[in-house]
């Protein structure tokens, strides 16, 4: 059933729950999975956020979402003056993708020491979005959860520490998922989660070996 | 309870000597697993985000094409000084249903019920009613339980987007959620407030969603404010006794197939109805390329 609070909310600067609420919480997403300031970011739009985008504020809102602001935040309007002061280099380009949800953004964003990301995910309505791709591979979570994504070495085992880390700390996963290019190669893992993972948990996990990042999307609060 | 019929809340109501707003607080407190505490914490919240973005709102900013901006204030400024024609609460409805839609385009901040385009509707019969003393906050939070569990039973067998159903999923449920929390406020029974339902829903049976451009500007802000005219009109009928010939369920059905009918050039696609017309293609024209 539809929870009451789709129907009367999200509490939003306006117009459009999918072009601009959404675009907020895709910005915000990018943030977090970078797990660092973003610096410089890269926003590619596609379908209906291209062709409509700017008239929804959907590329103000995308920026609010890198500079760490939710969908409520009145400063959202400002975001492109906001981000200009926090030293955020943004540019938009439009790109057109095949298969994707018309409500679409790829961001590659870095934080300007290292740390990059390309996430592409789609606003699916309601305000709600869908991550569809990490860094080109394919993935689908949405940030209902708590979400920890982990990169690690293809090695057999590794997905029982993690778990196994979780567990002591407390913490009981919702979903889970792991994919890989290629076996040997590099693994990622998008573990959902009931509760909030402390700092602790996710050093933890990050100090395993053969583990190469681990990065954290805390979900809005219920 | 799934909240998925009108009458399954009646029965529910009916079987547990319970109020219809507090069927749909147990919903949630069950589907959630809170307290009736949190819950209605959460409502209240909904509600002074509601008053707020009508009590500040001041008319002073312009939405991305410029065509929206100002008509709450000018509203408002009329009904303080002249003899309206729809008398003082009427007259503050269209203001309030203006002062929201506006905000909603000028992003400023709303509640989307249940929609960003249709969040004047709500506010627009409640906030006169808050303001001149016939209701306070409880009674307004109850009030948007009321309206929460119609517009989640219209969601689960309809639809509560103009990309899938048109204005009339749109516009049309938020009418339908104002007209039944009204008639509950004033202590119409759960079948007046069935009643009050599709009697609204009916009204705006098969509206399209034509937006120009594209955006939730035109014809969208104004439009809350006859979703928000005919909520009171089907309230008032609904407490008179009017009756709805037509089952309030088998109402919501007709509006889903109605939706799933509609060509798609009326479904938010922006390429039929108003965004259609000579004036909706030049502001289209006008709008491109801003990437």
């Amino acid at each position: 059933m539809l929870d009451i609070f789709d129907i009367l909310g999200p509490i939003m600067v306006g117009p459009s729950s999918s072009h601009t609420a959404g675009a907020v919480r895709i910005g915000n997403m990018a943030r977090s999975l970078l797990g660092g300031e973003p610096k410089t970011a890269n926003i590619g739009l596609h379908g209906s956020f291209a062709e409509t985008g700017p008239g929804h504020g959907t590329d103000r809102a995308l920026v609010a979402g890198l500079l760490g602001m939710r969908p409520d935040d009145l400063r959202i309007p400002r975001s492109f003056e906001l981000a200009e002061k926090e030293g955020l280099e943004v540019s938009f380009r439009k790109v057109e993708l095949k298969e994707a949800h018309p409500n679409t953004a790829v961001l590659r964003v870095s934080d300007g020491s290292g740390r990059t990301l390309e996430l592409q995910a789609a606003s699916t309505g309601g305000g709600r979005i869908r991550v569809d791709a990490l860094d080109g591979i394919h993935v689908n979570f949405t940030g209902s959860f708590n979400t920890l994504i982990i990169r690690s070495v293809d090695v057999p085992g590794k997905l029982a520490e993690v778990t196994w880390i979780l567990e002591h700390g407390n913490v009981n996963i919702a979903n889970m998922n792991l994919w890989r290019a290629k076996r040997g190669g590099s693994v990622l893992m998008v573990i959902e989660t009931d509760e909030k993972v402390s700092p602790k948990v996710r050093t933890l996990i990050g100090e395993l070996e053969d583990v190469t990042g681990v990065t954290y999307y805390e979900r809005e609060d219920a | 309870m799934a909240l998925d019929s009108m009458q399954e809340i009646f029965d529910a109501a009916e079987a547990g000597g319970r109020e219809f707003w507090e069927v749909v607080l147990d919903t949630d407190m069950e589907e959630r697993s809170v307290t009736a505490e949190a819950s209605m914490e959460k409502m209240r919240i909904a509600w002074r985000a509601m008053l707020e973005a009508v009590d500040t709102y001041r008319g002073d900013r312009l939405s991305a094409s410029g065509l929206v901006g100002g008509d709450g204030k000018k509203m408002r400024n009329y009904a303080a000084e002249m003899n309206t024609l729809s008398g003082p609460y009427l007259a503050a409805v269209i203001a309030s249903a203006l002062c929201t839609g506006e905000s909603n385009a000028c992003m400023r901040r709303i509640v989307a019920a249940p929609t960003a385009g249709a969040s004047g509707v709500l506010p627009a019969v409640l906030i006169p009613l808050y303001h001149r003393g016939d209701i306070d906050e409880d009674a307004a939070v109850r009030g948007l339980y009321v309206a929460a569990g119609i517009g989640a039973v219209v969601g689960s067998r309809a639809c509560i987007s103009g990309a899938s159903g048109g204005c009339q999923a749109e516009i049309g449920t938020a009418s339908a959620m104002a007209a039944g929390t009204l008639t509950a406020l004033r202590g119409g029974s759960c079948q007046q407030i069935g009643h009050a339902v599709a009697m609204a829903l009916k009204n705006l049976l098969g509206l399209v969603c034509d937006p120009v451009a594209g955006l939730v500007e035109v014809p969208c802000v104004k439009r809350n404010v006859v979703g928000a005219v005919n909520a009171v009109s089907c309230a008032d009928m609904a407490l008179a006794g009017v009756e709805s010939r037509v089952p309030v369920d088998q109402v919501i059905d007709c509006m889903g197939e109605v939706g799933r009918k509609m060509s798609e050039e009326f479904r938010e696609t922006a390429l039929g109805g108003l965004a259609d017309s000579p004036f909706g293609r030049e502001v289209k024209e006008r709008m491109k390329n801003r990437v």
